[in-house]
């Protein structure tokens, strides 16, 4: 007696084969419609932007005349964020990274530590506003400024560091920091000396990653309360300030007023998109010229 | 290694200034109290560092849970929750949640109505059918994408996708739920995509082979024992997608205005949970106003539901992993 019956089988055999290349063609162009949207995304934005972009639309102040108006102050306020974002981020992200993988016990307060970060990697940004609105800006009473909305967005960003530093920590291998103890150095000397250069390309991608997130960032700093107003361009962190996605922001809804803020905002995206293109370009060719395989 | 290198010079170097053995060792002893006090002080000051993350957490929940408190005391509990209305400014203010939680919900629908098809059959065509020159070539692309500001979708759906919904649906109005529901969605493609091509690569390939030996074709294997054995970190990916749509913001600030409609026709304006957030903020609500204490109420609604979310992804990724 056979199992398989083979004329059942070649009959079926067909409308299978026909299926599986159907399914296949269909997963394809489910896989380019994300291509498609990005082309579609890019030109849009350039087509509207690009002839806007000129040196006076990189260095004139806010304008609420289209022809005039620039982004000069949106662009030093994003610098001056991350002159507080930057520092504030690596200090608690790496510090933390190292505490949980070389100084933490494999126990409770530990894994409470991770499961925190975890969960905090999934609060929506808007509630880290809340929180940098009711902490940094009206209990600590600095106001709506660089350094209250810097420290809202190092929060928000250091599960990304915690996370890429954690990983680059636990990739250097076991046997660097045993000669370095066979050496005579203590645990300290080990990590500074030995763990922290070999993961130094690691933990620096995950830090760029972690800015390019933080500027793009728009919701925490409008709940903060960056006014869609003109001010003066920031000098200092203890000064107002507003950032590129949140000037995109008011621009696109102003838009259905004055129809060049739209150009105004596209020109604004092209030069945010190219920022975030540099830093992620940096940060792979770190990752991929300066990580060593062990 | 360079590391190691380091500490060896510094032996070196005190032996080249002819210190005898006995001199070395008496001068470590000196430094020996420096580095016992910082040994034992680094250890500290970093579980400092590692506690202020959870101190993060706290402050949020805190913030968020007194004022909350104070706002319950305005307007009870059960009214906020059953409300259909909500008018925050003028006179006869009423409170009701339930018009930005249909908002949230309905745009997380229409979101992961885009976002589950089309990118649990991304991550199918990468880890089952693409050769691999095409998916180091198709990757990086749904990287891109997923590294596009939020606002940049705003924007995209406002000035392009919802001037062209509207050119073939008649109704729509200028401002919609649809339009940035759909744009959420792709926005989110990305996401469930990569964390379920992960799930589905860490199938041994043993399975598909067996599958493939007793004459399954592609699509069967797939289907029949793929998928089966990716279920868990599938649905998780889900799950978390659904967390990132109910907490998205800009998007739907920009593109959905901010009428608070309680209804269910998705061609009309809705304001969401974050929009709600955003637009009171922005009006910088004075402080002690039942209209500032309800940005909290409903902030607490939305950390809530997020950190629900974000538990059930961590929980099905947990419990139901097969392991191989």
């Amino acid at each position: 007696m056979k199992y398989v019956d083979s004329t059942q089988v070649q009959k079926k055999m067909g409308s299978r084969l026909m299926a599986n290349n159907l399914a296949k063609t269909l997963f394809f162009l489910s896989t380019l419609f994300g291509l498609l949207v990005l082309v579609v995304l890019i030109y849009r934005v350039l087509k509207d932007g690009l002839p806007w972009i000129d040196i006076d639309f990189l260095m004139n102040r806010l304008s609420t005349d289209p022809e005039r108006a620039g982004i000069w102050g949106a662009i030093t306020g994003t610098l001056w964020l991350m002159v507080v974002v930057a520092p504030v981020t690596m200090l608690l992200g790496i510090g933390t990274a190292i505490y949980l993988e070389e100084y933490a016990t494999k126990g409770r307060i530990s894994s409470f530590i991770k499961t925190n970060i975890s969960n905090l990697a999934g609060v929506p940004s808007v509630v880290f506003g809340i929180l940098g609105l009711t902490v940094f800006a009206r209990t600590l009473d600095l106001g709506s400024v660089v350094l209250a909305g810097g420290l809202t967005m190092a929060l928000l960003v250091l599960p990304v560091v915690v996370v890429a530093s954690q990983e680059a920590i636990r990739a250097v291998p076991q046997f660097l920091r045993e000669a370095s103890y066979g050496m005579g150095a203590t645990k300290w000397q080990t990590i500074k000396n030995v763990v922290l250069p070999a993961a130094l390309p690691g933990i620096l991608t995950g830090v760029i990653l972690a800015l390019s997130r933080a500027i793009g960032e728009t919701a925490p700093l409008v709940v903060i309360g960056i006014p869609a107003l003109l001010i003066p361009i920031p000098d200092g962190i203890f000064d107002k300030f507003t950032i590129l996605p949140v000037q995109i922001y008011y621009w696109t809804i102003d838009s259905a007023l004055v129809a060049e803020y739209a150009n105004l905002a596209a020109a604004t995206i092209v030069i945010l998109l190219l920022v975030l293109f540099v830093m992620n370009s940096i940060a792979i060719l770190i990752r991929n010229k300066f990580q060593k395989r062990y | 290694m360079k590391g190691v290198f380091f500490v060896a010079k510094g032996v070196v170097h005190e032996h080249d200034q002819n210190l005898n053995v006995r001199e070395i060792i008496q001068e470590k002893k000196k430094t020996k109290s420096f580095n016992n006090y910082t040994e034992k002080f680094i250890p500290k000051i970093l579980f400092g560092i590692a506690a202020i993350s959870v101190f993060t957490t706290i402050g949020i929940v805190l913030t968020l849970l007194t004022e909350t408190i104070a706002f319950f005391k305005d307007v009870p509990f059960i009214d906020f929750f059953t409300g259909t209305k909500l008018k925050p400014l003028g006179e006869n203010a009423v409170f009701g949640v339930l018009p930005l939680l249909t908002g949230t919900l309905i745009s997380t629908a229409i979101a992961m109505l885009v976002a589950i098809p089309v990118g649990l059959m991304t991550a199918v065509f990468l880890s089952e059918y693409a050769s691999e020159k095409t998916r180091r070539l198709l990757k990086p692309i749904l990287e891109i994408l997923a590294g596009i500001p939020t606002i940049v979708y705003g924007f995209f759906a406002f000035t392009f996708v919802t001037p062209l919904l509207r050119s073939f649906i008649p109704g729509l109005e200028p401002t919609n739920i649809l339009s940035p529901g759909i744009v959420m969605g792709i926005m989110i493609i990305p996401m469930v995509a990569s964390l379920s091509e992960d799930a589905m690569s860490s199938v041994p390939n043993s399975m598909r082979e067996g599958a493939l030996a007793l004459g399954a074709t592609k699509l069967e294997v797939t289907w029949k024992v793929v998928i089966p054995a990716a279920i868990s970190g599938i649905i998780a990916s889900f799950v978390l997608g659904i967390s990132r749509a109910i907490g998205e913001t800009m998007i739907v600030t920009i593109a959905s205005g901010s009428s608070k409609n309680f209804t269910f026709d998705v061609t009309q304006s809705m304001q969401t949970m974050t929009a709600y957030i955003v637009e009171v903020t922005g009006g910088e609500a004075a402080a002690g106003t039942t209209l500032y204490y309800s940005l909290y109420a409903v902030a607490m609604t939305l950390f809530v539901f997020t950190l629900i979310m974000n538990m059930v992804a961590q929980y099905i990724s947990r419990k139901f992993r097969e392991e191989y």
